[in-house]
């Protein structure tokens, strides 16, 4: 996997914000058809690269390529256009609208009539219906809102939106920090199938055993600098759940709690 | 997958309950047709005879074309309380225009369009530059052009007493005397008439005035479809070109939310600005368009009213911004923004007439008005809040 071109390649990212050092030159590499598990404990640095990444920061030194040429985003709306895309914890979507109108929101297929640019429902629901039944939702009814929706489907629904708008970069932001068990088997589930569509997958969690279901490699975050990028078959689960923590104190905590952490 | 029939079929399986339930609109509707059955017992038969119907319409229709812009810009998630002042404000600007400057009619509707447009475009500058509630800042405006109203028709009426002088006395108006009346003199009234004489009838005063569709009326009169007077005359020669206009812009406005990108923007702005920024929406141009949109609407309303009255006033279109956005939210839009719909709003007008002016039509004290509007509001609300919940998993 290593010998082809990397879709995204980072190269010692610094950002300070004042005198606060937020990223400490991190570099890494994402290829495609992979999933990269970015994890971190609170405060490691996660949300700030994504940001870099997204085009919502800019790095105070370091350079970023995608598939081989430097880019330097200045807008979010720059990295969109370069095939990023990011999923937020807040997805994005607007709860009372309904999943066709979400799905297509600021990119309305037309339909002319005339001089007159009218928004072509049909053809809209008809690719939205396509893409649910790709997921694997049921969606009866592509009119119907966005609010009830469950929190999985939610989710399924945005990633749906970022593909078929063509990212080549997904990033997702925690996409199952707030869901219960079966809908985040849903969306891991969702991710696997993303992935071998030959789509390059940022996966930032906390949760080790979430990245690790569906990660092929993983990057530790800790204090604004990588712990190194470590191959699914080099790393246990145990040992990236003991990286992640700093080692010791939770591996103590966990002989206390009679290994239950 | 790609089998448009399949897609289609599975597009039907939701409950035609859920679907109605679904509207916006329906709480609107369903009032409507209560207070349609409250005055068909209540009321003497007059009320729904043709007659009658245009006399609720049409201030209903007047009410109506402010609540479409209310209902839209609600949508998008804002405010206008300047509404009701505008309607003043925007009077005065087309009476002076037509009488003192002696603007033709096509040119003083553009200029008061143009006019209502800049200062829309000032409320919603105003709150996208500084990120203030769009309540104050319309609050605001709802003082200052209220003001305005007054302290410029008593101005242009001062005005117009000069220049009959000047003209009496056959020399022109000079400029010290114009400053001194404008700027020096005391008094003037706040209300100005005597627009008729200056209006040639034509193309663009058969747009803003009088009734529309004579003939076809005239016709059904004569067919003996309507009712006559004595003389053979139809006893209503058309219909009025307000509830036309009325009719027009609630039609538009629905096909622009429903039909249109631009609907799917204004519902996506006021939904979650933040959201809706992140896809690609311009919502600050989109909010500005409806603030220039809403104050447009208002100075329709002046104008229709000018020309029918013949006349303008600085206190017409008092408390019309509550009136109109109470009409949206009968119509279903919700007060935090991306929910509602302009049909909604045409039936919260209608409902509004229909009040106003049935009450008239029965024995019953036409002062229960306001107590009925307050009461129509909690009910249309509350109903509209549970059928929401039930109909869009909203939390």
């Amino acid at each position: 996997m290593a010998k082809e071109q990397p879709l995204i390649h980072l190269n010692n990212i610094i950002k300070h914000f004042g005198s606060v050092v937020a990223l400490n030159g991190v570099s890494m590499n994402i290829y495609p058809g992979e999933v990269m598990g970015l994890l971190g404990d609170n405060g490691a640095g996660k949300s700030t690269l994504i940001k870099v990444l997204s085009g919502v920061h800019r790095p105070t030194s370091g350079n970023m390529m995608i598939s081989g040429d430097t880019v330097n985003f200045t807008t979010p709306r720059a990295a969109m256009d370069a095939g990023i895309a990011t999923v937020h914890q807040d997805l994005g979507m607007i709860p009372l609208m309904s999943v066709t109108r979400n799905f297509f929101m600021g990119r309305e297929p037309i339909k002319k009539w005339g001089p007159i640019k009218l928004f072509d429902h049909q053809y809209a629901n008809w690719v939205t219906c396509d893409e649910m039944q790709r997921i694997g939702i049921d969606v009866r009814d592509p009119d119907q809102a966005v609010g009830t929706l469950s929190g999985g489907e939610r989710q399924t629904v945005a990633i749906a939106r970022a593909v078929h708008f063509g990212a080549k970069v997904l990033i997702l932001d925690e996409p199952t920090s707030a869901l219960g068990v079966a809908q985040t088997s849903m969306v891991l589930k969702y991710i696997d199938k993303v992935r071998k569509n030959g789509l390059a997958v940022i996966f930032i969690t906390h949760n080790v055993r979430h990245a690790y279901a569906v990660g092929d490699r993983f990057t530790v975050l800790n204090r604004g600098t990588t712990l190194g990028t470590h191959t699914r078959s080099q790393i246990s689960m145990d040992e990236l759940q003991n990286l992640m923590a700093g080692g010791k104190e939770l591996q103590a905590l966990n002989e206390e709690l009679q290994g239950t952490v | 997958m790609t089998d448009l029939s399949r897609s289609d079929e599975r597009l039907l399986k939701a409950s035609l309950i859920t679907r109605i339930l679904r509207r916006p609109e329906l709480g609107a509707l369903a009032g409507l047709v209560v207070i349609t059955a409250f005055f068909a017992v209540f009321a003497s038969d007059k009320m729904f005879q043709l007659s009658g119907i245009m006399n609720f319409l049409s201030p209903a229709a007047h009410l109506g074309i402010l609540a479409i812009g209310a209902a839209l810009l609600m949508i998008g998630g804002e405010f206008d309380l300047s509404v009701g002042s505008m309607v003043a404000f925007a009077g005065m600007i087309f009476a002076a225009s037509i009488t003192l400057i002696s603007m033709p009619l096509w040119l003083a509707v553009l200029f008061t369009l143009a006019f209502a447009g800049l200062i829309g475009w000032i409320n919603g500058m105003i709150v996208y530059r500084t990120g203030l509630p769009s309540f104050i800042v319309t609050l605001a405006f709802l003082f200052i052009l209220r003001g305005l109203a007054l302290v410029g028709l008593k101005a242009a009426t001062r005005v117009q007493v000069a220049m009959d002088k000047a003209e009496l006395s056959s020399e022109p108006l000079s400029t010290n005397q114009l400053i001194h009346a404008i700027f020096v003199e005391n008094g003037g009234a706040t209300q100005q008439r005597g627009l008729a004489e200056k209006i040639e009838p034509g193309f663009w005063s058969e747009l803003f005035s009088g009734d529309a569709l004579e003939g076809l009326f005239h016709w059904l009169a004569e067919a003996g479809y309507t009712a006559t007077f004595k003389s053979g005359l139809p006893k209503v020669t058309g219909i009025p070109v307000e509830i036309i206009w009325f009719l027009l812009l609630s039609m538009l406005a629905t096909l622009v939310l429903i039909k249109t990108p631009l609907g799917n923007w204004i519902f996506a702005s006021g939904g979650d600005p933040e959201a809706a920024r992140k896809s690609g929406v311009p919502v600050s141009q989109v909010k500005i368009g409806l603030f220039i949109f809403t104050a447009c609407c208002a100075a329709l309303v002046a104008m229709l009213t000018v020309l029918d009255a013949g006349s303008t006033d600085a206190a017409r279109g008092k408390q019309k911004e509550f009136e109109a956005i109470i009409a949206a939210v009968i119509g279903g839009c919700m007060l935090t923004g991306g929910y509602g719909s302009a049909i909604g709003a045409f039936f919260g007008a209608i409902i509004f007439g229909m009040v106003a002016i049935g009450l008239t039509y029965t024995q019953i004290d036409q002062d229960w008005y306001l107590v009925f509007l307050g009461v129509m509001l909690l009910v249309a609300v509350t109903f509209n809040k549970y059928v929401r919940r039930y109909a869009t998993g909203e939390k």
